[in-house]
């Protein structure tokens, strides 16, 4: 089996209040799942939570078969899961190519000493680090903007780039959070296609989260919908969009009644 | 092409300044070689110092503590056994170190490893917090440091300190110590474990995300770091050729502080460019201590008025030029022969 991600049953409590109640959720390869719900649904809270930035409080996360339930971020990174963040988070003093390099720190072979003296296996790895990081860059079309400021680049090339560093890593699973959020209907279309040809092309898994409802029901195989911490709904694209439970809580309980309240004012 | 005529244009920058030290050496007086191995040593200080400080942007203020670790580690194992009998006069020295003389290159090597050490289990409690407790804790070591040189009777002869080290420090040491540093931080900042360090510096969570252990980053920056502080200490005491606890007191974390914050936090070529100046500077500066007569009016000179010149210009460069003389950039050849050649063209029109 191709099972990448497989969730249980994982819940986060921060003190009192229930952020994510129960999640379960598997992802396999070459599949793109979406996580949807309304704001403050928990859904950024279940990424946290899987990679390792928050500790669950019940649930157990695997990953290829590995239980990596309560591990510390890097390691949990450095088994092949990569993640974007929903208010980027770039290195912003530093230039772009440098942005996807240090993604691939975990890959160099070469020693503390050896990086200070400039000897050994210094030299080769650095240039596979950087030829490797100008290729991502050229895949997500920001190859001339290599040496520019990474706080200098417009919001989309931000997102771009968040997500070269992510590919960087050489992930199994990719996580992004709003990746399209500030993108124009155009620009979002185009990820659409970059998104799909990515996973067809690297066969890793993709979860994602997003707020663009076209853009999660065009480019996701299946989607999980949850609110207030809790799992509503599961499905495929189509199942989903007609279940009554989303399109409450999307909209609200009293959904038809305000609509017939509302004529009848 | 360009890599080897960079190498080029530095090996040759580096003659050139070995020959002005070899000249400086037979010319110049006492006085001025001792401020020349100041500014070595100074230098030395601050480019380890901007590297946690600086590029992996942790507040630390114990340079103190690792100059004093350093300076004692290095004169314990030089001084003589004859030396040590006659100095440990309260309480005798400890066994195998009242025995032990090393060569001065072996003592320097010895006072950057324990120095190292000591920053690698410091590392524990310190990195547990950031930002402003992170200087706090970093501070109380410093003090630790003191108060344990003026106990620990056996090893560091307390208060009285240790006397008549041998004068080993010269002009090559000091600045062959000096260029080595430089040459290894620079290595460092361009390897990927300097973009590591950048990375938590920028952001912590994003670096942590990407699979770099924060932790071990930052004890590697500070080890790192406390090495070159032991060796300058080391090279330091002597120097001074007499060591005490009060000579390391918290005045020397703050005045690495202000040349690494003028020449410009995270930026290496700053750190050396501010450290030439304050150093050469403090001395320079005497000048306003000295009695003159101005205009017709007699000044008759105020002691530690250099010190109030210095304040001014840090809170001048603080209002003014905030990010220091080099901001985060760096020296490089090329962008040194496109200046010279931008200036050339300028000058024909």
């Amino acid at each position: 089996m191709d099972l990448l991600l497989d969730i249980n049953g994982l819940s986060v409590f921060f003190g009192g209040v229930q952020a994510l109640n129960k999640l379960s959720l598997q992802i396999r390869k070459g599949e793109i799942i979406g996580l949807i719900g309304p704001n403050g649904a928990g859904k950024t809270t279940a990424f946290n939570a899987i990679t390792g930035r928050i500790h669950p409080s019940e649930g157990s996360v695997f990953f290829c078969g590995k239980e990596i339930t309560g591990w510390p971020a890097p390691r949990i990174a450095r088994n092949g899961i990569a993640r974007t963040f929903q208010n980027i988070k770039l290195y912003e003093d530093l230039s772009v190519i440098e942005n996807v390099m240090i993604a691939a720190h975990s890959s160099i072979s070469y020693s503390f000493i050896e990086a200070i003296l400039g000897v050994g296996r210094y030299s080769r790895d650095e240039a596979r680090i950087k030829s490797r990081a100008y290729e991502l860059l050229e895949l997500m079309n920001l190859g001339e903007l290599a040496s520019e400021q990474a706080n200098s680049l417009p919001y989309g090339s931000q997102r771009k780039l968040e997500i070269a560093r992510a590919l960087a890593l050489n992930p199994r699973l990719l996580l992004l959070d709003e990746p399209v959020a500030g993108m124009n209907p155009t620009e979002t279309r185009e990820f659409g296609q970059f998104l799909l040809t990515l996973r067809d092309n690297l066969s890793i898994g993709v979860g994602l989260i997003d707020h663009d409802m076209s853009f999660v029901m065009e480019v996701c195989d299946m989607i999980r919908v949850i609110d207030h911490g809790i799992p509503i709904a599961w499905g495929t694209p189509s199942v989903v969009r007609n279940d009554p439970k989303v399109i409450s809580a999307y909209l609200g309980t009293d959904f038809n009644g305000a609509m017939d309240n509302h004529a009848t004012n | 092409m360009a890599v080897s005529r960079d190498r080029l244009l530095t090996v040759f920058s580096l003659f050139i300044l070995f020959s002005f030290l070899a000249y400086a050496d037979s010319n110049f007086s006492h006085y001025t070689l001792r401020i020349l191995q100041n500014i070595a040593i100074f230098i030395t200080l601050a480019v380890s110092y901007n590297l946690i400080n600086g590029i992996a942007g942790q507040f630390s203020l114990g340079p103190n503590a690792f100059l004093a670790v350093g300076a004692y580690a290095s004169a314990i194992f030089t001084l003589s056994p004859e030396e040590k009998l006659r100095s440990f006069i309260i309480e005798p020295m400890l066994w195998p170190l009242s025995v032990i003389s090393v060569p001065f290159a072996a003592s320097l090597l010895i006072a950057g490893i324990v120095t190292a050490l000591v920053a690698i289990l410091m590392a524990m409690p310190v990195f547990r917090v950031r930002g402003d407790y992170l200087a706090i804790v970093s501070l109380g070591f410093g003090e630790v440091f003191q108060v344990l040189a003026n106990n620990s009777m056996s090893i560091t002869n307390g208060s009285l300190g240790l006397k008549g080290l041998q004068p080993y420090t010269n002009l090559w040491w000091s600045w062959g110590i000096c260029v080595f540093t430089v040459f290894c931080t620079l290595r460092l900042v361009n390897s990927s474990y300097g973009r590591a360090m950048k990375a938590v510096r920028e952001d912590e969570t994003a670096a942590e995300a990407m699979g770099i252990n924060a932790f071990r980053i930052k004890t590697l920056a500070f080890a790192f770091s406390a090495f070159f502080q032991g060796v300058a200490g080391g090279l330091l005491a002597h120097l001074i050729t007499t060591i005490s606890p009060s000579l390391f007191t918290f005045m020397f974390t703050f005045n690495l502080l202000i040349i690494i914050v003028i020449g410009g936090l995270g930026s290496t070529t700053g750190s050396i460019i501010a450290a030439v100046l304050i150093t050469w500077g403090g001395e320079a500066l005497r000048f306003f201590e000295e009695p003159a007569n101005l205009f017709g009016f007699q000044y008759e000179g105020i002691p530690g008025m250099r010190m109030v010149l210095f304040s001014v210009i840090l809170i001048l460069v603080m209002l003014f030029a905030r990010s220091g003389i080099m901001g985060r950039s760096e020296f490089s050849w090329e962008g040194a022969l496109g200046w010279i050649k931008n200036k050339l063209s300028v000058m024909k029109v």
